[in-house]
């Protein structure tokens, strides 16, 4: 094991380059760029035996894995916002077809207006393709979820796509020491398998046939069921994970939740900052907690209600919004899991950080502030609300 | 017929060749195409251009699989010699 100056795409490169990863496909968009540049690098200099397949368009980069994958490769491709877009027609596919593809998101803000900056807009537009959606906090966090993700994804209980989220820019672009596991220990750790249903010309096999009326809805609910009973392999991976590294992240990160009178749920990399506040405003005597959640699909309702049935009041954090809906995607996700194992603890919404608009201290405070007077006056008076928008 | 999910490949996917011939595309047609052979001069045009295909050479007359014929009309639009009319079905 050693310790490496890496940014949240060069550890994704480095983790890809460590599980030796048969083709690679993607298009660079900001703030992914260097996470791609990085790549087609070690292939060129011979570190990373692969196919770097060059392309015209992320539809075609997600297109070039996924029937690599169907012939049986070890896959990787990436990409943000806009790029994310035009690839969500081909992600329902790749679920579909239960490919084990595995792709880096550097979470962007979408069009219009224009705007290069973080927010969790891109993947949340994606939430229905069935594919396994990790968030992570940190470089450290984000190489060691490429890691369990091939190892997941590749199961032969789970065969399905996994998407990686990682901040654009807080986390693409942040240097940090990385500690990496060495090269036989990855791959031992996750293994190259040959799948039983691959494309190969000794044995012919139809991928993507029609799946007329008679058909469609018993493919559909295998894919369904798949990834809802893939949980436990992704528990089992981060556990296993944890046993030859030491670092393990579990479903969530709650902060001083145990006694808290409102806990502040998050996604992403805003969980460290979220954490700094109940800190400090834990010494002033506010009893606030903090949790991070780090796998948005499948969602563990189960678990994450059991982790909030304690307190008086849960804010949720959205860096998406779900303009008509009654809140943002994570709050829809959270109330109606609360709600339908008859826990009633007042929930309400914040939308923050849109377009890379900065979360900061004070912010979190604000948050914090209107979560405990809901806890205290024990109702909501506004579902949603924004916070850092000037109105 | 439907098949259980138990007995569905992963991703739906099919491992013996030929899985096309067991969806049978006659019902979703239409019109149907009807060969006057009075007419036909065996030219091979309608073979050649049926997508499906569903015109084959039989008994040395081109006649088409109805089976599987979706009714396109793409024969009778292209026969030389108009031997091909499209009828509704159930005329």
């Amino acid at each position: 094991m050693k310790t490496i100056l890496l940014s949240g795409n060069t550890a994704l490169s480095y983790a890809v380059k460590q599980l030796d990863v048969d083709v690679v496909s993607a298009y660079p968009i900001t703030p992914q760029t260097t996470m791609v540049e990085k790549l087609s690098e070690y292939v060129a200099n011979g570190e990373l035996n692969a196919e770097f397949i060059p392309v015209e368009s992320e539809h075609s980069a997600l297109s070039s894995v996924l029937g690599a994958s169907a012939a049986g490769a070890r896959v990787f491709t990436s990409t943000s916002s806009q790029g994310l877009l035009l690839m969500h027609e081909i992600m329902f596919i790749a679920a579909g077809l239960r490919l084990p593809v595995v792709m880096g998101v550097a979470d962007r803000a979408v069009s219009a207006p224009i705007n290069i900056w973080n927010d969790h807009s891109d993947i949340m537009a994606q939430r229905d393709s069935g594919w396994i959606c990790f968030f992570a906090e940190s470089a450290q966090e984000s190489y060691d979820r490429t890691i369990q993700a091939y190892r997941i994804a590749e199961d032969e209980n789970v065969h399905l796509p996994v998407n990686l989220n990682f901040d654009g820019f807080i986390l693409t672009h942040t240097y940090e020491p990385v500690t990496t596991l060495d090269d036989d220990m990855v791959l031992k750790y996750a293994p190259k398998k040959r799948r039983r249903l691959v494309l190969d010309p000794s044995t012919p096999m139809t991928f993507g046939g029609l799946g007329s009326p008679e058909y469609y809805f018993e493919a559909k609910y295998q894919a369904i069921k798949a990834l809802e009973n893939s949980l436990k392999t992704i528990i089992e991976a981060d556990k296993e994970y944890e046993r030859i590294s030491g670092r393990g992240y579990g479903l969530y990160k709650a902060y001083m939740t145990d006694d808290a009178d409102t806990i502040l749920v998050s996604l992403g990399s805003v969980g460290g900052s979220i954490r700094g506040v109940v800190k400090r405003m834990r010494r002033d005597g506010l009893k606030v907690g903090a949790l991070s959640l780090k796998l948005f699909r499948p969602f563990p309702a189960k678990e994450l209600v059991e982790a909030l049935s304690k307190t008086n009041s849960v804010v949720v954090l959205d860096k998406a919004s779900s303009p008509g809906a009654i809140g943002g995607p994570l709050f829809l996700e959270i109330q109606a899991s609360l709600k339908s194992f008859d826990v009633n603890v007042p929930v309400m919404d914040i939308i923050a950080g849109l377009g890379g608009r900065e979360i900061g201290p004070d912010d979190i405070r604000v948050m914090f502030n209107k979560g405990l007077k809901v806890a205290a006056e024990k109702k909501v008076d506004k579902i949603l609300d924004f916070v850092g928008v000037y109105l | 017929m439907p098949k259980k999910v138990s007995e569905m490949e992963e991703g739906f996917v099919m491992t013996t060749p030929r899985s096309s011939m067991q969806t049978k595309t006659g019902s979703w047609r239409t019109f149907k195409p009807v060969i006057d052979y009075s007419k036909c001069i065996s030219c091979a045009i309608c073979w050649s251009y049926c997508p499906e295909p569903a015109i084959f050479l039989k008994d040395d007359k081109y006649t088409v699989d109805y089976e599987y014929c979706k009714g396109c009309g793409i024969c009778a639009a292209e026969c030389p010699v108009k031997a091909i009319t499209m009828v509704r079905e159930g005329e």
